[in-house]
């Protein structure tokens, strides 16, 4: 009984069957193969699960984690040094301010031309995505940066090392979490546009490919696929943000 | 210990401070007081290196202030602790930067947290304990580097009456058992009174005038006429500087 009304009140649960409830009926009501019924598409789902649409997954979930690592380790940097330096500032702001509003998705053929057709183009053009908001979100974060807290740890005799670890660096981590929260539905989507091309692996190739060959059941396996990747993404930058950043 | 002379402070083209001279012996205790927008912030932030003068100079123990100084502690106005440590980790910070090893930081914290009673929070951040044990955790966070000269802004101001006379009656307890050279900023006349043994009015960036106070030290002064002489005459200056201001416009 118990174990049943935690699941009556759990919001993912409840999001999940009105989900269900609604692709039902739409199934019923289109009333044709182009909207599988949740069922079927849920039993081929676990079925391909076990072959290769856990890799297609996989894949993807790789290009889309190294494009994060990768405009981590530009993203900080880059946007420490324009909080901490008004001339780096003056610099660079113009620039990614220029940059960052335009469509990146645009400059694909650019990167392939540029990066090959491999992975490196897709993750260069997820990080062009992501890098931006990172940038920007550590300058803001550590220009809002009190000074009393420059302060406190100056009086304490920190060195310029220290306060990096022990003050501007946390300050601004619950900021890059937010901005990689942002920015990774725009790269899910950048990304399935980008498998689109000289790739045979990736979920946006997978997905693509059934619809070329006409199968609507594994295709919607594979919508359904992308979307719990879209989550579970989500999910783990909420875990990662509650374990690093306990304080907020 | 502390003396400044002639001492100026401009924001651009606001003079903050200007003309100041004071003096304060070693393990004297000093209260500065005055209006808002006075410059004590200023003054004190100055007084610990933070804040570089445009003229003049402060000296401790006889040598010229260009930074700020190891022996020094300051704590600020709202406490400045770290949101992102937790108690303990914001007291032992200071001493981590001194490179001292691990054995003796632990034994160094938890004495202190232990002797103003918040070793039980020692896990929390700052933002889950109250504003009562926040500013002890800044307290023991300045205290446990044990400085020689210790600066306070408002130490007491963002609490309750209750409160402010339990963190008041600290600092005199630890001063009492610990002498140091204290200068305390505050904006109330009866903790001027209590903890300074001189206290400073100040009116706009410049100091007002100076009293010496015969009955410092004594924990039950509250109860006790001498106190409210005192008190009286402090708010007797503050007043005669509103007065003027008001003549001013
Ligand atoms: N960073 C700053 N930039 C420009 N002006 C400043 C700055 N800090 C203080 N001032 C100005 O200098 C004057 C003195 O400020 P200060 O903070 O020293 O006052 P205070 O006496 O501590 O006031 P309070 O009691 O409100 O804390 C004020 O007029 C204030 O506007
Ligand atoms: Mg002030």
């Amino acid at each position: 009984m118990k174990v049943f009304e935690k699941l009556l009140r759990s919001r993912s649960l409840f999001g999940s069957l009105s989900i269900l409830i609604l692709w039902y009926v739409l199934h019923l009501a289109i009333g044709s193969k182009i909207i599988p019924g949740p069922f079927e598409t849920i039993v081929t789902f676990f079925h391909l699960m076990t072959g290769s649409l856990l890799l297609h997954i996989l894949s993807s979930i790789l290009r889309i984690t190294v494009a994060i690592v990768l405009s981590m380790g530009i993203g900080i940097p880059l946007g420490l040094w324009m909080g901490l330096s008004k001339r780096a500032d003056s610099f660079i702001s113009p620039i990614a301010y220029i940059l960052y509003p335009i469509p990146k998705v645009a400059f694909l053929p650019l990167f392939m031309v540029l990066f090959g057709l491999g992975n490196s183009s897709k993750i260069i053009l997820i990080l062009s995505i992501i890098v931006f908001q990172i940038i920007l979100a550590v300058r803001d974060g550590v220009k809002e940066i009190p000074k009393e807290y420059f302060y406190s740890v100056a009086t304490l005799g920190l060195n310029r090392w220290q306060i990096y670890s022990s003050l501007v660096f946390p300050a601004v981590l619950p900021k890059i979490m937010s901005a990689l929260r942002v920015s990774i539905g725009v790269s899910i989507a950048t990304l399935f546009f980008s498998e689109n091309y000289a790739t045979t692996y990736g979920i946006g190739y997978f997905i693509m490919n059934c619809w070329v060959m006409v199968d609507y059941v594994e295709m919607f396996a594979g919508i359904l696929a992308m979307s719990l990747m879209g989550t579970f993404i989500f999910k783990a930058v909420d875990w990662a943000e509650g374990k690093i950043c306990p304080w907020v | 210990m502390i003396r400044i002379r002639d001492l100026g402070v401009k924001y651009g083209n606001e003079t903050a401070l200007e003309n100041i001279d004071l003096d304060i012996p070693k393990n004297k205790t000093c209260a500065i007081i005055g209006p808002s927008g006075c410059g004590k912030t200023t003054l004190l932030y100055t007084m610990a290196g933070l804040i570089v003068p445009s003229s003049g100079k402060v000296l401790i123990n006889g040598e010229e202030l260009k930074s700020t100084r190891k022996e020094t502690g300051v704590i600020l106005q709202n406490g400045g602790l770290l949101p992102w440590k937790t108690a303990w980790d914001n007291v032992a910070l200071g001493l981590k930067a001194r490179g001292m090893d691990k054995a003796e930081i632990n034994g160094k914290v938890s004495a202190i947290l232990e002797e103003l009673g918040i070793l039980e929070h020692r896990d929390k951040y700052p933002n889950q304990i109250s504003g009562g044990q926040r500013q002890r955790v800044s307290i023991a966070r300045t205290l446990v580097l044990e400085p020689d000269l210790l600066l306070m802004d408002e130490a007491s101001s963002s609490l309750d009456a209750i409160n402010r006379e339990h963190i008041q009656n600290l600092i005199l307890k630890l001063y009492m058992k610990n002498p140091a050279t204290m200068v305390m900023v505050t904006h109330s006349i009866e903790e001027a009174v209590f903890l300074g043994q001189t206290i400073v009015i100040m009116e706009r960036a410049a100091i007002k005038h100076i009293i010496e106070n015969p009955y410092f030290g004594d924990e039950d002064i509250r109860t006790k006429p001498e106190y409210y002489n005192i008190c009286l005459e402090v708010r007797k200056w503050l007043s005669k500087e509103l007065s003027k201001e008001e003549e001013d416009k």
